[in-house]
């Protein structure tokens, strides 16, 4: 099963990742290669088999419905890359078709 | 003292020379940073150092012991964190140019622990970026160098910890495996690795890679620093939903013993199959006959599932990096790409930008195999073969106490040597995976040295939660033999 | 062709709780943006979700509300989607196994009840807000609301009219508030609903294509913009076009509906379990102990009210409205034993100047002390219960005693016999027929006599010694 070139395109979209022409040809070949190695998974019967999320056998793990401090907003606000105003800046949001 | 000493010394002959006055924290700092500039330029092992702050805390320290000696275990010990480990104040890089000038408003668990302590941090070190990776070739800020022969990688991801714990940059260092990349590089440095089960160490302040599989573990001169350090590092944390609230016990007290009598140990065939470099299974097969002679019990078991493990793997930790990256957006913290016209064009550069070849080829990967149509064939495949593999251990540890393999096909390879081929590079993962599907804990050590004067690692595998057990091993094989009295030259 | 409306309803209920639904920051609304966050609801690296045991117990307890099933094994898988209102990139959300499945409440429609299936009702933390910053085109982004415990409710598509889904949304609201898992605030946006609707021709069994619509924060803009989508879908189609499946937003100053965005190309949120997180099991006692610790609820209430205090079904109905008005009502009636008494006063006096100041019962200026404060007054016989009635709003506006409102306006009923005799006599002398007339056995006119005496007083008079007064004086 070929992934083809607009698929590939289809996913970089999903990812939020601009390729150039030769990425999107680099990774078309690479995806193709893994997940054509990936098919030996079909030669495992799982029919019947729980899936594996997590290794851990605990559940239930909670915390106490407790408020703590948060951080200042220099800190909160310290790592963005262009903040106004107490907020985090972005550009416009324009919606996507 | 000779201070030129210090530097060679283990983290607990360190200890003891530290806490019975003989040597002074400043006196271990700045031996430290010289021994760092003088190999660093060859080795690159860190992203960033931090020898202000390291010299300031270590003249507190002795400052505040003048005349009175109690100390904690870690007091003045210089150790290195691998640089997805968050240090508050100090810049987390992951080695990606999407986190360059990030500098982590708080401490990750295991350093509050080691803070806490009062230890010293030398600094963050080199990996591939975003701990994908096995040779630290796709670090953004350019690859470290394996101390026995610079023009060999030092394996990954942790490539920057391993590699500064061979040259005597640090005593010892965290790294994180997610599938090798602690006991890979230990490997090929010729030092100690050791995954722990998953759920045994926190990953609270852990950069996420894949986080069904990530854990945090020591990496150090011998298998005594390893038991050390992990003590300092596991126990239950109300912060990591995932980790596990199991007690820690006392894990020197498990080196007490020399011998391996009634200790049954599997040898898995899988794992000494085609592609084993035939220097490597000489000494790996060598080493298995050192144990029996240390009184194990041997055995032959099988591990069919085994070749599914790279499949499986890649499969799961790739979908789940392209989720656990997808928060890398230019909002909040981190690159932005300058000059968008809109929201979404500003997503795509700041991800293109930010991001190395293979950070995007495995988020493309792990959405291709989540998206609409894909999700049975591939994860939830994964995921029931992950259940496949789990199985098959948990069978075999019904009939041996520890399974032993080797930890990679071949020792340290050449720069630029699997860098096209990305599959090729997945699949020298293979005996180290198949711990982190089925979580259990795995620790490296050097049993011996290729022609080419490389170092060989040895991989034990325990039960989940039986680090002692492994450490005992591990302890009686590495007190058996005189591996890890070579050291390499650094040239 | 006639048209049949098929309405389905999707709620977002924000849970009462202190902290967040996966970290410790506060929920209060309104503080200065960014202050209630922390690594783990920015979307720091490194940072883990715990789940807050509370909202969990809130969401089970909504679901036994509601009728539903509890799923016993819960996971919270993530929802991937990029916008920057969602720090991680991702929603942590619940998809395949939700806590609670095939619920349904009950609802008033067209003179008769009817039930409406709730499909499932799921925990996901909520996003932040994206404010658009005047003059530049940029938009800010405040993360405090990032990570607030939600309960997402969605119905089967069984309503069909604006009226319909008005009343679900009320009783919805009033159920969730009554388990005091939510504050029911619409323009803060603690209950956010979204209809969905399609039109079909009547006798069709496939459904038409779906439009959502946003940006309803009252339930005159649910009516309003229901009722706006009916008229449009039902237009467009009667001359022979096509309904998108879009999502719409209701513009109140323009009174209609447009378009936000469209689902011609679906998103793909490849939903998968969160591996942060272990499984949530929600064991049969766990269930059985919270459903013990259910409050009475409306219908319940309704029941209690008329079994215990006998009054009547479309009072105990009236009085149990609102969670806050049948505590009121429990309250007076605990002070004063007559639920009838009781009962007309809370739903005249009461409810007329709470309906016109838009308040709850729990909001009232004149708490349940000074309601009963007044009607002893009237037992006591110090006003008459005209001049209760008539001092009612100005209890509820001054905030003063009724008794010291009685005093300084000296209202107080006239019982003292000298001054009613006088009274009296001089009414008989200006009404020498009536007089004559009761004389010669005419009983009725009594109470017109009584009247007078009243008019003459001022209304202060005490009318019981009134007619004791009066008979004595004819006898």
């Amino acid at each position: 099963m070929e992934i083809t070139k607009q698929e590939v395109e289809k996913v970089a979209k999903l990812a939020r990742l601009a390729l150039s022409e030769a990425e999107t040809t680099a990774f078309s070949k690479q995806l193709n290669q893994i997940v054509a190695y990936v098919q030996k998974l079909k030669t495992f019967s799982t029919e019947d088999v729980e899936p594996t999320s997590t290794v851990l056998g605990q559940t239930n793990v909670f915390r106490p419905d407790q408020v703590q401090a948060s951080l200042s907003s220099e800190q909160a606000l310290g790592n963005a890359p262009d903040a106004e105003a107490q907020c985090f800046r972005v550009p416009k949001i324009i919606q996507e078709s | 003292m000779a201070l030129t000493v210090i530097h060679k010394m283990t983290l607990a002959e360190l200890q003891r020379k530290f806490t019975a006055g003989d040597v002074t924290a400043t006196e271990i700092v700045r031996t430290y940073f010289l021994r760092v500039a003088h190999v660093e330029p060859k080795v690159n092992a860190y992203l960033t150092q931090c020898k202000d702050a390291a010299v300031a805390q270590a003249e507190r320290l002795d400052q505040s012991l003048k005349g009175w000696r109690k100390t904690t275990p870690l007091m003045a010990m210089p150790l290195a964190v691998k640089d997805n480990i968050c240090t508050e104040g100090v810049r987390t890089t992951c080695a990606s140019r999407m986190l360059e000038t990030f500098v982590p408003p708080y401490d990750a668990t295991v350093v509050a622990k080691l803070r806490a302590q009062n230890y010293l941090l030398l600094g963050k070190t080199n990996l591939d970026e975003f701990a994908m990776g096995s040779s630290t070739e796709n670090s953004a800020f350019g690859a470290s160098r394996n101390p026995w022969n610079i023009q060999t990688v030092p394996g990954g991801s942790s490539g920057g910890s391993a590699a500064a714990v061979a040259a005597d940059e640090c005593v010892a260092a965290l790294g994180s495996d997610t599938g090798g990349s602690i006991r890979q590089p230990a490997a090929f440095c010729g030092v100690v690795g050791l995954k722990p089960t998953y759920g045994r160490v926190s990953r609270y302040g852990l950069v996420a890679f894949a986080s069904s599989l990530d854990q945090i573990g020591p990496i150090t001169k011998d298998v005594t620093d390893a038991a050390i350090l992990l003590g300092a590092i596991a126990g239950h944390d109300p912060r990591d939903s995932t980790s596990a609230n199991v007690p820690v016990p006392d894990y020197l007290k498990a080196l007490k013993r020399k011998d391996l009598k009634r200790l049954k140990v599997g040898v898995p065939a899988e794992y000494f199959a085609d592609g084993l470099d035939p220097e490597v299974e000489q000494a790996v097969r060598t080493a298995i006959e050192g144990l029996r002679e240390l009184g194990a019990d041997i055995r032959e078991i099988k591990l069919p599932t085994t070749d599914a493990a790279v499949a499986t793997y890649y499969v799961i930790a790739t979908a789940e990096a392209s989720s656990n990256l997808a928060r890398y957006d230019g909002v909040k913290f981190g690159l932005r790409a300058g000059d968008s016209k809109d929201l979404l064009e500003m997503y795509l550069k700041t991800r293109a930008e930010g991001f190395g070849p293979e950070v995007k080829r495995r988020i493309m990967l792990g959405t291709y195999v989540l998206s609409a149509g894909y999700y049975d064939a591939y994860y939830g495949k994964a995921q029931a073969v992950r259940t496949l593999i789990r199985r098959e251990f948990e069978a075999a540890f019904e009939t041996v106490d520890l399974i032993v393999t080797p930890v990679t096909p071949t020792t340290a390879f050449k720069f630029g040597e699997k860098a096209q081929d990305p599959l090729q590079m997945y699949l020298s993962d293979i005996y180290t995976i198949s711990a982190n599907l089925a979580g259990l804990p795995a620790i490296s050590l050097p049993c011996g040295f290729s022609q080419a004067g490389m170092p060989i690692g040895l991989q034990l595998i325990g039960r989940p939660f039986e680090e002692e057990t492994l450490l005992r091993g591990a302890h009686a094989y590495e007190q058996a033999t005189n591996w890890r009295l070579k050291k390499p030259l650094v040239r | 062709m006639t048209y049949e409306v098929v309405i389905g309803v999707e709620v977002h209920a924000q849970l009462r709780t202190q902290s967040k639904l996966f970290c410790p920051c506060g929920t209060t609304f309104g503080r200065t943006a960014n202050s209630q966050t922390c690594p783990v609801c920015l979307g720091l690296p490194g940072s883990l979700p715990v789940i807050n045991e509370k909202a969990v117990e809130m969401a089970v307890r909504a679901g036994l509300a509601m009728n539903g099933t509890i799923g016993v094994r819960n996971r919270f898988a993530r929802k991937n989607y990029f916008y920057p209102d969602l720090p991680k990139g991702y929603q942590i959300s619940q998809y395949e196994a939700p806590i609670c499945e095939h619920g349904w409440i009950e609802i008033a429609a067209g003179g008769t009840t009817k039930r409406v299936r709730i499909r499932r009702a799921h925990l996901e933390e909520d996003a932040g807000k994206n404010l658009h910053e005047a003059g530049s085109g940029m938009s800010l982004v405040d993360l405090n609301r990032a990570g607030t415990p939600l309960l997402e409710i969605v119905t089967e598509p069984d309503l069909s009219s604006s009226e319909e889904v008005v009343a679900y949304l009320k009783a919805l609201r009033e159920l969730l508030m009554y388990l005091d898992v939510c504050d029911g605030n619409m323009e803060e946006g603690s209950f956010r609903c979204e209809p969905n609707l399609s039109l079909r021709p009547v006798g069709q069994t496939a459904y038409g294509t779906k439009v959502e619509l946003k940006n309803i924060n009252s339930f005159k803009f649910v009516k309003d913009a229901v009722d706006y989508e009916i008229k449009r879908q039902t237009k467009v189609l009667s001359e022979g076009g096509k309904i998108y499946q879009e999502t719409r937003l209701w513009n109140h100053e323009r009174g209609e509906t447009a378009v936000m965005r469209s689902k011609e190309e679906a998103h793909d949120y490849r939903y998968f379990p969160d591996p942060d997180l272990v499984p949530l099991e929600i064991s049969a006692e766990w269930i059985e102990q919270l459903r013990e610790g259910l409050p009475e609820l409306a219908s319940a209430k309704q029941q209690r009210f008329i079994a215990e205090y006998g009054i009547p079904e479309y009072d105990a109905g009236i009085l149990t409205s609102s969670k806050a008005l049948a505590v009121y009502f429990d309250a007076c009636v605990k002070l004063y034993p007559h639920p009838k008494t009781v009962s007309n006063w809370v739903m005249g006096e009461l409810l007329r100047e709470l309906n016109h100041a838009g308040l709850e019962a729990d909001a009232s200026p004149v708490p349940p002390e000074r309601l009963i404060e007044l009607l002893m007054l009237v037992d006591q016989g110090v006003v008459s219960l005209k001049v209760a009635r008539d001092i009612f709003p100005d209890v509820y506006a001054s905030g003063k005693s009724p008794a010291q409102i009685v005093q300084d306006k000296g209202l107080t009923q006239v019982s003292d016999e000298g001054a009613l005799v006088s009274i009296i006599d001089e009414v008989l002398k200006n009404n020498p027929a009536q007089v004559a007339q009761f004389k010669e056995g005419k009983q009725q006119v009594l109470g017109f006599l009584v009247g007078q005496v009243m008019k003459a007083s001022g209304g202060k008079a005490n009318p019981g010694k009134v007619n004791e007064l009066l008979k004595k004086t004819l006898g």
